[in-house]
């Protein structure tokens, strides 16, 4: 493994050779190498289009540069080249970051009118959409995805962050009747400054999940982007500010999760932490945040099955199981990475299923064609081919795909491995790529019991045309969201998160807002009044 | 320019006055009009239908005129049976051919918080037209208009969480709810708050999917169709908000029978709400009814009392008294009640009533020679009932229909002037000795719309709220709205609530799916 102190060498333009896999690392310099990085400059997108990004981390309304100065490298997965050098948050930072969210929490973000905090939220969904072209294309740009599934990423932020800001006058609190001796009611209050840390898969959608539900209640938030992927977030930061969202509320903090990462899980001024990532992760910050006794909601990892009956519609429900493993380059935490196919129809589906997954477009993110795009990062690219290996070790059948495609970007090829046991690694651990394994089943009761074997419960397909089959299977299933004749079909209104270890917590829909309040109980005695 | 075929629309000539005239005319579709605070704005004067303002089909129009001055503002076109039909078609289309009903929720949403936008940004014209053409003081007029865009926003909200329920009755079967819209729905409004009656109407129904044909009141139709034309530019499709101006007896009765409309939403008196119950029963319509009020306003003697004399002042005389929910009887407890009296009349003479666009103003006209009538006329009714006129009780100069803040005192509770609604800036004071007293005189009547408690005990504010009969309760506050907070009337006072989540149900029905499984 290359190490961080070898990297801090002159190697600036991007070739560090591990072998014939190892590409690109993101690079971390001190910015004295590029003393007075400026706090936003000017990208081309592979579109063609100038925007202008920042750079600085968003702290207390401003973009700012990090306390000591440090920069760090983003660099664009399918090319291997760099984008530019964007501010480091360190430790200092984070805690500039609590003080101004504390402060913004205490003026009168938290008790202004609702409609003050729906206005700001309707607008920054309105500018979101606005520059919609702009955000896909960074995020096309930054994370390898195909501008497909960006725009997908971007309409969804844009509805969501309505969706949210059509909650803020609606979080009623309850009057409860316990006798005509009391009055008794409780509100719902917001937690304080929240601490997001969220992934590179979703950078922007993520960016919503965690700021929409937090806002709209009157929380203020320190968010850290993924290293990797910061680029979306800071532009929206901008237009956080534009649609009027007053200094301090929002803060994003570019940087490790180490170092940022772990300051706000440990930070007292901190009263929650919300996380999305994987699983070992997940467990770190929720010990860390146990000391100060955080609130915690974490959507992890998962290895979501994806069960397809003789009955279906077997055309429709292979393009639903291709869609749920390939979609985003397989870099999605509920993927759809376990197929079950009912012993009848095993042969047929898994020949339609090979014959659809070599006319999916894999390539530059850019082509309209284009349906799968480049995984985010060499670490990423090398984790789903060492899988492959230990796939292929362990006795699995490579059906299609297996290999990373072109010697530039970090393209993998989608893999179908079929003939798999339920022991086989590959059956069990999330990959997080464009890797899927297949197993036959017979019955109901031996789907379900295949089914549930995991540690994660994050989401399931069922695909038949009976609905008995459909309720039936749903019910039995351990899985935060269940999708019947369709998978990976997100909407804002429809709560997602985790049974298992794959959570804690739901984000969207109206469960997103148990997150980001508390309630407090009021309860009154009432005298006889004295005539 | 016109021709004047029946000018006398109400007769009750015993004050010669203005009356509104109704003619034959090709009136262009929009007028210039110039607002006494110097901006110039042009009115529309068509209907209002499939996106587009037409003339009526008989090309018929009625004046509009200015209670301030008596002074016609304009005309507009009025709208008879053979419109309505025009109309309905246009929201029957609209809902069932057309995808209002059944597009992505949040595009009803952003259409409707677009609408919001558009009529924010016009705000101080919009307020203006309502002062010019209800007479309310221009300070009035803007809470009206801020209250609107407040409500259509919070109402944009609603779109996407109209939720259904997953009912769980065990494993052989599956249920569960929809909340889907009603159809075409029929709306008529009064002219106190010409455009908050629209807002409260209008957002609820199409945010859930419904589409509307909306009947503005013959004395105040201007701002629903100047705040029409931001209609289409919000994005809200042909069809799903129609504007019939027009009068109660052709276009109201029209709405009711009409076999397509699916609901009748209606705010005003409550004979005439009685009427219109009975007329959508024959096609088994879905009803709400927002209708009258004599809500009393108690003070007990441990208020803050210059608070609850100001309480009581906005209670009764805010937007000229012409408020259902108006506290026109107050309570006052007998051992602080010749002090609150001899305050509240200093106050009341201290009300400045004229001209709505002079910004001191608190008291404007009130709507109508007709109105005008009423009121003095039950000022006569108090004094031969022999209650004492404490203050007011007179016209305000002979221009303009502008009423004395009026204070009627030593009345008994089985006084007409304690019975009936006033519909002005018209009180009546009691004296009352303990809770259970007040509570039981405070119940002693039809309505059930409002009532006020001012105490600085919050044991007798709740008890006393707990045991009035009224939809809203005010405590230490009176005629205080909020677009979350829901409000309509006990018995007489209405049927359904508006505002808050319950206008929501006004414009849905349930539909049980439940299925046997095997």
């Amino acid at each position: 493994m290359l190490h961080t102190s070898c990297l801090r060498s002159a190697v600036r333009s991007g070739a560090c050779a591990r072998g014939a896999l190892a590409q690109r690392y993101v690079l971390r310099l001190y910015s004295s190498a590029v003393a007075g990085t400026p706090l936003s400059v000017p990208i081309t997108l592979p579109n063609g289009t100038t925007y202008t990004q920042p750079t600085g981390l968003f702290i207390d309304g401003d973009f700012v540069p990090s306390a000591d100065n440090r920069t760090t490298e983003v660099a664009d997965p399918s090319t291997e080249l760099p984008i530019a050098r964007v501010f480091k948050a360190g430790a200092a930072d984070v805690e500039r970051a609590v003080a101004a969210a504390k402060r913004a929490f205490e003026s009168s973000w938290a008790t202004a009118d609702p409609e003050v905090r729906a206005k700001c939220l309707f607008r920054l969904a309105d500018l979101v959409e606005q520059h919609a072209d702009t955000l896909a294309a960074i995020e096309s740009m930054d994370n390898g995805k195909s501008l497909e599934c960006s725009r997908g990423d971007v309409a969804l932020v844009s509805k969501y962050l309505r969706s949210c800001g059509g909650w803020a006058d609606k979080l009623y609190g309850n009057v409860i009747d316990t006798g005509k001796e009391h009055f008794a009611y409780s509100v719902r209050e917001p937690l304080g400054v929240c601490g997001q840390i969220i992934p590179w898969n979703f950078p922007l959608l993520m960016w919503s999940w965690k700021i929409g539900p937090a806002l709209v209640t009157g929380n203020t938030v320190v968010l850290k982007p993924a290293e990797t992927t910061p680029l979306s977030a800071l532009y929206a930061a901008q237009l956080c500010k534009e649609a009027g969202v007053p200094a301090g509320v929002v803060n994003i903090v570019p940087g490790s999760g180490r170092v940022i990462g772990e300051a706000l899980c440990k930070h007292p001024d901190v009263k929650k932490i919300a996380f999305t990532g994987s699983t070992a992760t997940g467990r770190t910050i929720m010990k860390n945040a146990a000391d100060t006794v955080k609130k915690v909601t974490l959507e992890l990892g998962g290895k979501s099955p994806n069960i397809v009956f003789a009955d279906a519609d077997l055309d429709k429900a292979v393009r639903s199981i291709a869609h749920g493993i390939f979609y985003n380059s397989g870099e999605v935490c509920c993927a759809g990475s376990r197929v079950y196919i009912q012993d009848s129809v095993y042969d047929e589906v898994l020949e339609k299923f090979r014959q659809y997954t070599a006319g999916i477009k894999v390539g530059n993110p850019f082509d309209p064609d284009t349906f799968q795009g480049a995984q985010t990062s060499q670490k990423q690219l090398d984790k789903i081919l060492d899988y492959v290996k230990r796939g292929e070790e362990e006795g699995a059948r490579v059906v299609i795909g297996g290999k990373r495609r072109g010697a530039k970007g970090y393209f993998v090829e989608p893999t179908i491995f079929a003939d798999v046991r339920e022991d086989m690694q590959i059956v069990k651990d999330e990959i997080f790529g464009p890797i899927v394994t297949v197993s036959k089943f017979s019955t109901v009761d031996d789907v379900v019991h295949k089914a549930n074997d995991s540690q994660y419960g994050l989401a399931a397909g069922i695909h038949t045309k009976d609905v008995n089959k459909a309720v039936a299977v749903s019910r039995r299933l351990k899985a935060g969201t269940i999708w019947i004749n369709t998978y990976n079909a997100f909407h804002q209104s429809v709560p997602f998160g985790g049974f298992g270890q794959s959570g804690i917590g739901r984000e969207m829909g109206a469960a997103a807002l148990e997150n980001y309040t508390q309630v407090k109980s009021v309860r009154m005695a009432i005298d006889a009044p004295e005539f | 320019m016109f021709t004047v075929r029946s000018a006398l629309l109400k007769s009750s000539a015993s004050r010669v006055g203005r009356l509104q005239l109704r003619c034959f005319s090709h009136l262009p579709l929009n007028v210039p009009v110039k607002l006494p605070n110097g901006l110039e704005y042009e009115q529309p004067t068509g209907l209002f239908i499939n996106n587009k303002f037409v003339p009526s089909k008989q090309h018929k129009t009625f004046e509009v005129i200015n209670p301030s001055t008596e002074e016609e503002i304009c005309h507009v076109y009025e709208g008879r049976e053979d419109d309505v039909e025009a109309a309905v078609e246009a929201a029957d289309v609209a809902f069932n051919n057309n995808s209002w009903a059944t597009i992505d929720p949040l595009d009803r949403g952003k259409a409707l918080w677009r609408l919001a936008d558009l009529i924010e940004k016009d705000k101080e014209i919009v307020a203006s037209i309502e002062s010019l053409d209800n007479g309310k003081a221009i300070m009035n007029a803007r809470i009206d208009v801020q209250l609107v865009i407040n409500y259509l926003k919070a109402s944009a909200g609603y779109a996407d969480k109209l939720d259904g329920r997953l009912i769980n009755t065990g494993a052989s079967h599956f249920n569960y709810t929809k909340r889907e819209p009603l159809g075409i729905c029929g709306q008529i409004i009064p002219w106190n708050f010409p455009l908050l009656m629209w807002a409260w109407k209008i957002a609820p129904a199409i945010i859930t999917g419904n589409t509307v044909i909306l009947k503005t009141a013959e004395s105040t139709p201007l701002s629903a169709l100047y705040v029409s034309q931001f209609i289409p530019q919000a994005g809200i499709p042909p069809g799903v908000i129609n504007i019939v101006s027009g009068f109660g007896k052709i276009v109201g009765e029209a709405l009711t029978q009409h076999p397509k409309i699916k609901k009748i939403a209606f705010t005003g008196s409550t004979a005439t709400g009685k009427h219109i119950y009975q007329s959508a029963a024959a096609g088994l319509k879905k009803v709400t009814l927002e209708l009258g009020g004599k809500s009393p306003n108690i003070v007990f003697a441990d208020a803050n009392i210059p608070g609850a004399v100001q309480n009581v002042i906005t209670g009764i005389f805010f937007n000229s008294g012409e408020v259902c929910c108006a506290g026109s009887r107050v309570y006052v407890e007998e051992s602080i009640y010749d002090e609150f009296v001899q305050e509240l009349k200093v106050a009341a003479e201290n009300v400045k009533v004229g001209n709505p666009f002079d910004e001191a103003t608190f008291q404007g006209a009130q709507t109508s020679q007709m109105q005008l009538e009423k009121i003095l006329s039950y000022v006569d009714i108090g004094k031969k009932e022999g209650a004492t006129l404490i203050t007011g009780g007179e016209r305000l100069g002979n221009k303009g229909y502008f009423i004395r803040p009026t204070i009627f005192g030593d009345v008994k509770e089985d006084m007409r002037i304690v019975k009936e609604e006033i519909f002005g800036p018209v009180i009546t004071i009691t004296k009352f000795k303990t809770l259970d007293e007040v509570v039981k005189m405070a119940n002693d009547s039809e309505y059930g719309l409002a009532a006020g408690i001012h105490t600085s005990n919050i044991s007798s504010a709740i008890k006393v709220a707990d045991r009035v009969k009224a939809g809203t309760v005010w405590v230490n506050t009176y005629n205080d709205f909020h677009h979350s907070v829901p409000f309509g009337g006990f018995n007489a006072s209405g049927l359904g609530r508006e505002m808050g989540s319950e206008a929501i149900d006004n414009y849905t029905q349930t539909k049980a799916v439940r299925a046997k499984l095997d």
